[in-house]
């Protein structure tokens, strides 16, 4: 019997090869292509007066410099808005070089192709570009107030206004005996993977051909956006995603600038062309996150059940919005977590401001709207008197009110409707394992050591594997290797392992038989890409759904050949026989072999498939009507809406009390991610989730001043964790399987980090005795926080 | 950094020539040991050990993340003492032996104890900042047979990763570290 | 992030590399170069020429001697940190060397060479001067001693001439029966420290204290040592009240506001680390005990 591999903490089959060396990450590739450099903006806001290369020319080892005026038709055109959408009125994007204005610190204005990095660095020196400079936006509150504009064509600094509204708040909220308000602030983080982005271009002026590898999250999006850039057919422009050291949301939004001009420079200039993102530039050319200020009002019954919701937050988007207003649309939906709000409304402005632009790092738009729906719990527990838990509890959604249809419109358009999940049951294993009921003992203890400890809290909810579509293509080749081809990419989710074991189970075939690639276009020409947690739903049941297409025809071919049904035949280990008779038995690879009537023969097993090797039956054409040659098969799983996932985080923690230093005691997470494939995985992408949302919560933040310059910019000032920061994450698990997709599968890739400011807040909060409503907190603030708090009681 | 409190409306970004600039590169012919193998490369003395490595040599399996020796992704072992690639020159490393993940182990049936556990405890996700952990820690357990889980992690909290959390990394680095005395018993008792 | 072009000199003795400087005048001295590389990968400074010690004999040495530590130009924090004998004479060395940045960057960062770079934010410049510790120098005419106190001069500034090359420092060795700490709290570990302190106390032969000082990181403009006798001397360190310190601690800080922290919440931190660094080096719970 095979043992079957869904479910099983398989080791990853990647790993040998990421762990010796093996890995290809972009700039692995092309060493003897020219590189990419580019002069970028110093100044936040301001009209490109003058450029002057000249000195840069005779840099020894330059090959071209290119500004705005050197780019040709669609190249010198704006980017595109990738996610039109109505509420979005203002839509603005940048160009690949800035053209006469450019609106952050970092944004493209020349660009120097060289011999190497060293010497497109040496000859960006030495370009001059006068600059007259305009009055930047620098945070919410001056976007808001729009005493300058970021676009002057963009009144208010408004990109989008979006009201959405599920029964009638205004009189729910009049007859509610409680009313709570809450004025919250979350500040800007980034995805900042190990990798930062890159773009590897190879024209082939023989056959008039582009390779593109990008440091992308999505290939095929890649590959489209270049075609159309540069004129070129689709079929004359392949888009590979190489090994990618981390995305996290950062490399779905395309094209970047160098994803057009890296491409177009190799075709021009007729030589391989390679640009490696610098750690500075990350920061400040690529995205961020996070950036809201919200204003939350509810009211309640004396129960602390939610009557109206009323929620307003202005999103900071940046200078431009190629990635629509997603971002905020998730927050508005997500909010809503586990919770019946009674009626809701929610509107939001997604304003400009001249920082760096604003697209989905991982949780996209959840961890704010989480932070402001359990900073509502917890007040209403604080105002009625009532413990935390029991707030939320009273809340839910029942597990037999699944599915349950919130009335909104969800960010793929479709209805926000819950699947499944038992929220119940993850908060009592949630309590169970934090030890909710015996808290208060541990802090009375702790408080007669001199200790300050708090308990926080956090329930989410998240809509993963949103559509369209996603496909598997799979091909057994006559020696019973089995090839199976996804479009989406991979960032380090294991995608090789976990859709090997779907393959494997669903084929019957061992798993090292098996070999999966992702996001490289010549393999699978349809795809969306990895986001959204969605690659195991997608393309997870897209790969089920190809291997069964395979196993059909692989059983209809083998019954032709044993004489029996195929319902009387079973495959395993790669070997299909008769149940009951091994004896009368056929293996994958000859099925391989017999599925493609050859010529030609090329090895001894293509022989038995000639036409002079009496293997068929002269009255049928060699491939029926409704067949095609080869052992392989290919499905998409398109699915009707998102499934949702869910889970709640409970941490310890201790505060200083004299120098507000925070510690992390005990972080304890309740998952539920429906059936899962492999639970080492899952783990490992909770675990990381967790590390992300610790670092939002009291280390990360974008610092910029009042002039637009971004004064972190760099790993010693952008406090990213290490392990010394991150505690250690008890774990549990819920499966509650989703009805909609056959494996029962939902996403897991970004749960980790939703939830953990809010539940941080909520424990800081806990120890303090006064509201957490900012956030990411620092001891110094915390410190100020309690001097703050400490005047108002004394005065 | 320009100046950006200048008050006049119309400002120039001035990069001063300095000597430097003037400068063309110098070129070195540059011998190192690599992995036990003496290497050589023609390199101008900017030439970055972490750029020696990968981009001369051609030995990618050392990453670069941040050029500013914070992340830990270049780190290789100089002499056997975990040391920033990005923070050294090629021109500096000829008096001395480098080692590099690749030198570690540089196929599966190879791996060390270290790259095994990584396997085992799914130590690494995207892989990017692996190899400055694989020999940060191959290091330690040189002269540490039994490290405690604090140990574990403060040896490992001056390498970033972003993927994992951590906390599978010091799985494996206490697993490694087993694997590593399990090893040795049997060589002992292969010899008894 | 790649440097600019310079010209790489490998000088073979001390004399050599000081004509070096002397005709380079934009030339900088590399040993660890820990601080100096990524400063040079950013552009943010563009010397000429990169005058490496690497090459010069002598400069690895590590001396314990009667009174003092003679630490080498060319002795990585790890192989200070390491150095057992060194330990026995002066564990302040350990105490502050330990939250010195990461292990690999000790491995190849000179103790020297954080003196001469002189950040205020490194911890080994406030153990120089709470040692009484002397930088010895080459310069074009020949050799001179600096004194600790006297050897910064501002941030990142100190006393050198650009032609001079500073060849060891010796980090003075205290009294018997002294007893000290080292304590510093940083946003992340191995970060420079929002303040940071170190805490000698010398007690006389009935255990009571005869001499207290301290020194501190990221708080002051100058690293300077704060003598906390007058306060402190005659009191039995077991039942000390540490908080008469605040008052002399508090004068002698400057701190200032940055992204990190403000300038309010370094003067507390220090102020706190300073009492706890006593009571530490009174109980010797984190501190090193002098024989």
């Amino acid at each position: 019997m095979t043992t079957r591999q869904f479910g099983a903490p398989v080791q990853r089959r990647e790993d040998p090869r990421l762990l010796t060396g093996g890995g290809r990450y972009l700039d692995d590739l092309g060493h003897t292509a020219y590189e990419a450099a580019f002069v970028r903006s110093p100044y936040a806001h301001a009209r490109i007066l003058e450029i002057d290369t000249d000195a840069a020319v005779d840099v020894d080892g330059v090959i071209a410099i290119y500004t705005h005026e050197d780019l040709p038709g669609a190249v010198g055109e704006p980017l595109p808005v990738l996610i039109p959408h109505p509420a979005l009125t203002a839509a603005r994007t940048g160009y690949p070089l800035a053209k006469g204005e450019v609106n952050h610190v970092g944004e493209a204005v020349v660009m120097v192709v060289a011999t190497n990095r060293y010497v497109a660095e040496d000859a960006v020196d030495r370009i001059v570009v006068r600059y007259e400079q305009l009055p930047p936006v620098v945070g919410i509150e001056n976007a808001r107030e729009a005493a300058h504009l970021v676009h002057e064509d963009a009144p208010g600094n408004v990109s989008a206004h979006l009201v959405q509204e599920v029964g009638d708040v205004t009189s729910a909220m009049a007859g509610a005996p409680h009313t709570l308000t809450l004025e919250l602030d979350i500040e800007r983080s980034a995805c900042m993977p190990m990798e930062g982005k890159g773009v590897y271009a190879r024209w082939n002026s023989d056959d008039e051909s582009l390779r593109v590898y990008s440091s992308t999250q999505t290939s095929t999006g890649v590959r489209a956006c270049v075609a159309a850039k540069l004129d070129l057919p689709l079929a004359k422009v392949e888009c590979i995603a190489p090994d990618v050291g981390g995305g996290f949301g950062v490399k779905i939004m395309h094209p970047w600038p160098e994803e057009v001009l890296v491409p177009w420079a190799s075709r021009n200039l007729d030589h391989d062309v390679k640009w490696t993102e610098d750690r500075r530039e990350h920061f400040i050319s690529s995205a961020h996150e996070r950036g809201q200020l919200q204003e939350v009002t509810v009211g309640f019954d004396d129960e602390g059940r939610m009557l109206a919701l009323d929620v307003r937050f202005w999103h900071d988007n940046g200078a431009y919005t190629p990635y629509g207003i997603i971002v905020p649309i998730i927050t508005a939906t997500q909010l809503l977590g586990p919770y019946k709000p009674g009626s809701y409304r929610v509107e939001f402005f997604s304003l400009y401001t001249n920082t760096v632009l604003v697209t989905p790092y991982r949780g996209a738009g959840r961890p704010q709207g989480c932070f402001a729906m359990e900073r509502t719990m917890d007040a209403i527990a604080a105002h009625l008197g009532i413990d935390r838990a029991e707030v939320r509890s009273r809340n839910f959604i029942q597990p037999d009110e699944m599915p349950y249809d919130h009335g909104l419109m969800f960010q793929d358009g479709r209805p926000l409707k819950y699947d499944s999940g038992d929220f119940p049951a993850s908060l009592a294993k949630l309590k169970e394992l934090v030890g909710w009921d015996d808290f208060a003992d541990y802090r009375a203890q702790a408080e007669a050591e001199g200790r300050k400890v708090g308990l926080g809290i956090g329930c989410y909810v998240e809509g993963t594997g949103v559509g369209p579509y996603e496909g598997g293509h799979i091909q057994i080749e006559t020696n019973g290797r089995v090839n199976v081809a996804t479009g989406l990419t991979t960032q380090g989710q294991g995608h090789q392992t976990s859709l090997a074991q779907i393959v494997a189970d669903e084929l019957g075939v061992p798993i090292e038989n098996v070999h999966v690639t992702t996001g490289d276009t010549r393999r699978m020409a349809y795809a969306v890409g990895t986001f959204a947690s969605r690659a195991a739903v997608m393309s997870g049941n897209a790969v089920a759904l190809a291997a069964k297409v395979v196993r059909a025809k692989a059983l209809r071919i083998a019954a032709d050949a044993l004489e029996v049904s195929p319902e009387d035949l079973e495959i395993e280990d790669g070997v299909i026989s008769v149940k009951g008779a091994p004896g009368s038995s056929i293996d994958l690879g000859t099925i391989a072999v017999m599925s493609n009537p050859l010529r030609y023969a090329f090895d001894e097993a293509a022989k038995k498939a000639t036409q002079f090797a009496g293997t068929f039956d002269v009255e049928k054409p060699p491939i029926g009507d409704d067949d095609e040659p080869g052992l392989e098969g290919q499905d998409f799983y398109s699915p009707t809406q998102a499934t949702f996932a869910n889970g709640m985080h409970a941490a310890i923690v201790e505060t200083d009390p004299v120098t507000a230093e925070i510690r992390i005691l005990r972080y304890c997470v309740v998952h539920d991610c429906g059936n899962m494939i492999n639970p080492l995985i899952v783990e490992g992408q909770v675990h990381g989730g967790v590390a992300q949302g610790v670092g939002g919560a009291l280390y990360e933040r974008m610092v910029y001043d009042e002039s637009g310059q971004l004064l972190n910019a760099s790993f010693m000032d952008f406090l990213m964790p290490y392990a010394s920061e991150v505690p250690f994450i008890e774990t549990d698990h819920l499966e509650t399987p989703s009805p909609l997709n056959p494996l029962g599968i939902k996403g897991a890739g970004e749960a980790g980090t939703i939830p953990v400011t809010a539940v941080i807040a909520s424990a800081i909060e806990d120890a303090e005795g006064f509201p957490i409503t900012s956030m990411p907190i620092s001891p110094p603030e915390l410190w100020a926080l309690r001097r703050a708090h400490a005047r108002k009681d004394a005065s | 950094m320009p100046d950006t409190t200048t008050s006049s409306p119309i400002s120039t970004t001035t990069s001063a020539v300095t000597a430097a600039d003037l400068l063309a590169d110098e070129m070195h012919d540059v011998t190192v040991t690599v992995n036990g193998v003496a290497r050589s490369a023609r390199v101008p003395a900017r030439r970055l050990l972490s750029d020696f490595l990968r981009h001369d040599l051609r030995l990618t399996g050392t990453h670069v993340g941040c050029e500013h020796g914070v992340c830990g992704a270049c780190t290789v072992l100089v002499d056997g003492s975990p040391t920033r690639a990005c923070l050294m020159f090629a021109v500096q490393a000829q008096r001395h032996e480098i080692t590099t993940v690749e030198g570690l182990g540089s196929t599966p049936e190879t791996m060390n104890h270290v790259q095994r556990a990584f396997a085992e405890c799914h130590g690494l996700q995207c892989g990017f900042c692996t190899p400055g952990f694989v020999t940060t820690i191959t290091a330690y357990l040189e002269d540490h047979d039994d490290p405690t889980e604090d140990e574990a992690r403060e040896l490992i909290s001056g390498n970033l990763c972003r993927c994992t959390g951590y906390q599978n990394i010091i799985k494996s680095v206490l697993r490694a570290a087993e694997i590593k005395r399990e090893e040795i018993t049997r060589d002992e008792g292969g010899r008894a | 992030m790649k440097p600019g072009p310079f010209r790489y000199l490998s000088p073979d003795s001390l004399d050599e590399a000081v004509a070096m400087l002397r005709e380079h005048p934009e030339a900088k001295v590399l040993a660890g170069g820990q601080s100096l590389i990524p400063v040079l990968s950013m552009r943010l400074a563009r010397p000429t020429h990169l005058v490496d010690l690497a090459g010069i004999p002598g400069l690895d040495r590590i001396e314990v001697r009667d009174d003092c530590v003679r630490v080498g130009a060319l002795v990585r924090h790890a192989q200070l940190l390491a150095d057992d004998e060194a330990y026995a004479a002066l564990p302040l060395l350990r105490q502050a060397l330990s939250n010195v940045a990461h292990p690999a960057i000790r491995n190849r960062g000179t103790t020297v060479g954080s003196i001469a770079h002189a950040d205020a934010a490194g911890e080994m410049p406030s153990i120089l001067v709470v040692t009484d510790g002397v930088v010895e120098v080459v310069g074009p005419n020949g050799r001179r001693e600096i004194a600790g106190t006297d050897f910064f001069a501002g941030a990142l500034e100190t006393a050198l001439e650009h032609d001079e090359i500073v060849e060891a420092v010796r980090f003075g060795r205290f009294p018997a029966r002294t007893r000290t700490a080292f304590l510093e709290s940083a946003r992340r570990h191995g970060d420079y420290a929002l303040a940071g302190v170190a805490a000698v106390l010398t007690l006389d032969e009935i255990g009571r204290i005869a001499s207290a000082r301290a020194a501190f990181v990221s708080v002051t403009d100058v690293p300077g040592v704060v003598d906390l006798t007058d306060i402190l001397s005659g009191m039995d360190p077991d039942s000390a009240d540490w908080s008469v310190i605040d008052e002399p601690v508090q004068a002698a800080l400057a701190p200032e506001s940055d992204i990190h922290a403000d300038a309010d919440y370094r003067r507390m931190l220090a102020g706190e680390l300073a009492r706890r660094a006593f009571a530490a080096a009174a109980g010797a719970t984190h501190g090193g005990t002098h024989a």
